[in-house]
């Protein structure tokens, strides 16, 4: 089958940058491998980075998502990752949850194993499950200016919202030290809930 | 040796719903199970939880971590076939010194009437082990609320997950050769 997805020229180093500028009190899920590395180029305290776990990154989002309804949760993933978690669309759609996002950085190839093709590469269109599971807005996205135009809305508009951002292919230096799992909990739950992350 | 006499109604859904209650859970994540069908439609009735339906387990697993983060108590819902589902993602839990409490009610043990069910449910034990999860099980009804509670205490006190299996001979089992 052809892939009617003309390639992007986007670069997932700058797509990141596009994507948190605004991001106020929003919180962070990357899932595991390149949108880890290039979230951890943007370090902050109400990133929740995952290493490994491949899959969970959007249920993760929906947990968080329930548990602070008032702040926007961000959840940035892979295209393999995302795909590896696909019945979680259907359980976050159903679920109706107003304030997640799902950003599917999208370069269609399992970068961390060999740059082996995905099924996006194949024609599987991610914004499209998530709109026939029900997701209130969905979208694919090849630009820079459609990116501008889709980025307020990834934190206004009420969820839950799944962009599908193709990027191209450049991979980068792994740009992340911050590895020790305890110590990413613990520092996101601290600069979240204070005092009350040790209770 | 006798087992203490079962009630006509089972109390322990409402012992562990009460469980629940008193520990704080506001997240119950489950796969419907017909042991847990009472609990469910607890956790559902009562609106300072949220239940949560999954098409996996290992949704389940992923979502209490998050929810953990977020600062909420949470409770996955399984039966034993479902805890193989969860293997690669406890290990995030694991890492991470993640809490969790996992409510496993058993089958391919007492009384099963179907070999399919065997395999896993033999094996829940060992799997969770093998994934770090501490387990603490159950045969008797009239135990399951203190078991529940003691776990909870256990899971969310010292950031380990621990699982409780609850026996087929509690949630019974159906008598096929009638």
């Amino acid at each position: 089958m052809a892939n009617t997805v003309r390639k992007s020229t986007l670069d997932r180093r700058d797509v990141i940058k596009t994507l948190l500028a605004p991001r106020g009190d929003a919180l962070l899920v990357t899932g595991l491998g390149s949108s880890c590395y290039d979230a951890g180029t943007l370090d902050h305290p109400n990133n929740f980075y995952l290493w490994g776990g491949m899959g969970g990154a959007a249920m993760i989002g929906l947990g968080l998502a329930i548990a602070q309804p008032k702040r926007r949760v961000l959840v940035v993933t892979g295209d393999g990752e995302m795909l590896m978690g696909l019945g979680s669309l259907a359980t976050i759609a159903a679920e109706k949850i107003r304030n997640l996002t799902i950003v599917v950085i999208d370069n269609e190839l399992y970068s961390e194993t060999g740059m082996q093709p995905t099924h996006t590469a194949r024609g599987v269109d991610l914004a499209g499950m998530a709109k026939a599971a029900g997701f209130a807005l969905t979208g694919t996205v090849t630009t820079q200016q459609d990116l501008k135009t889709w980025v307020p809305k990834l934190y206004t508009t009420p969820g839950p919202v799944l962009m599908d951002l193709k990027v191209n292919a450049n991979r980068y230096p792994l740009s992340i030290r911050l590895r020790d799992g305890p110590h990413i909990k613990n520092r996101f739950r601290e600069a979240l809930l204070g005092a009350k992350a040790f209770d | 040796m006798k087992a203490a006499k079962k009630p006509a109604v089972a109390t322990w859904p409402r012992d562990i719903y009460n469980v629940f209650k008193q520990v704080g859970i506001r997240q119950v994540a489950y796969v419907p199970d017909a042991g847990h069908t009472q609990l469910i439609k607890s956790c559902h009735a009562d609106k300072s939880m949220r239940a949560i339906s999954l098409t996996t387990e290992e949704e389940g697993v992923a979502m209490l971590a998050g929810s953990w983060l977020g600062g909420d108590r949470g409770a996955l819902l399984m039966q034993s076939s479902g805890v193989g589902n969860c293997i690669n993602m406890l290990g995030t839990i694991r890492e991470c010194r993640f809490p969790l409490l996992a409510l496993v009610t058993m089958r391919g043990e007492w009384g099963e009437f179907n070999p399919w069910q065997l395999p896993m449910g033999q094996g829940t034990p060992k799997a969770l082990e093998n994934a770090g999860v501490v387990v603490q099980r159950v045969n008797e009804h009239a135990l399951v609320g203190e078991t529940v509670f003691a776990a909870a205490m256990m899971a969310f006190q010292t950031n380990r997950a621990v699982a409780v299996l609850i026996g087929q001979r509690v949630v019974g089992f159906k008598d096929w050769s009638k």
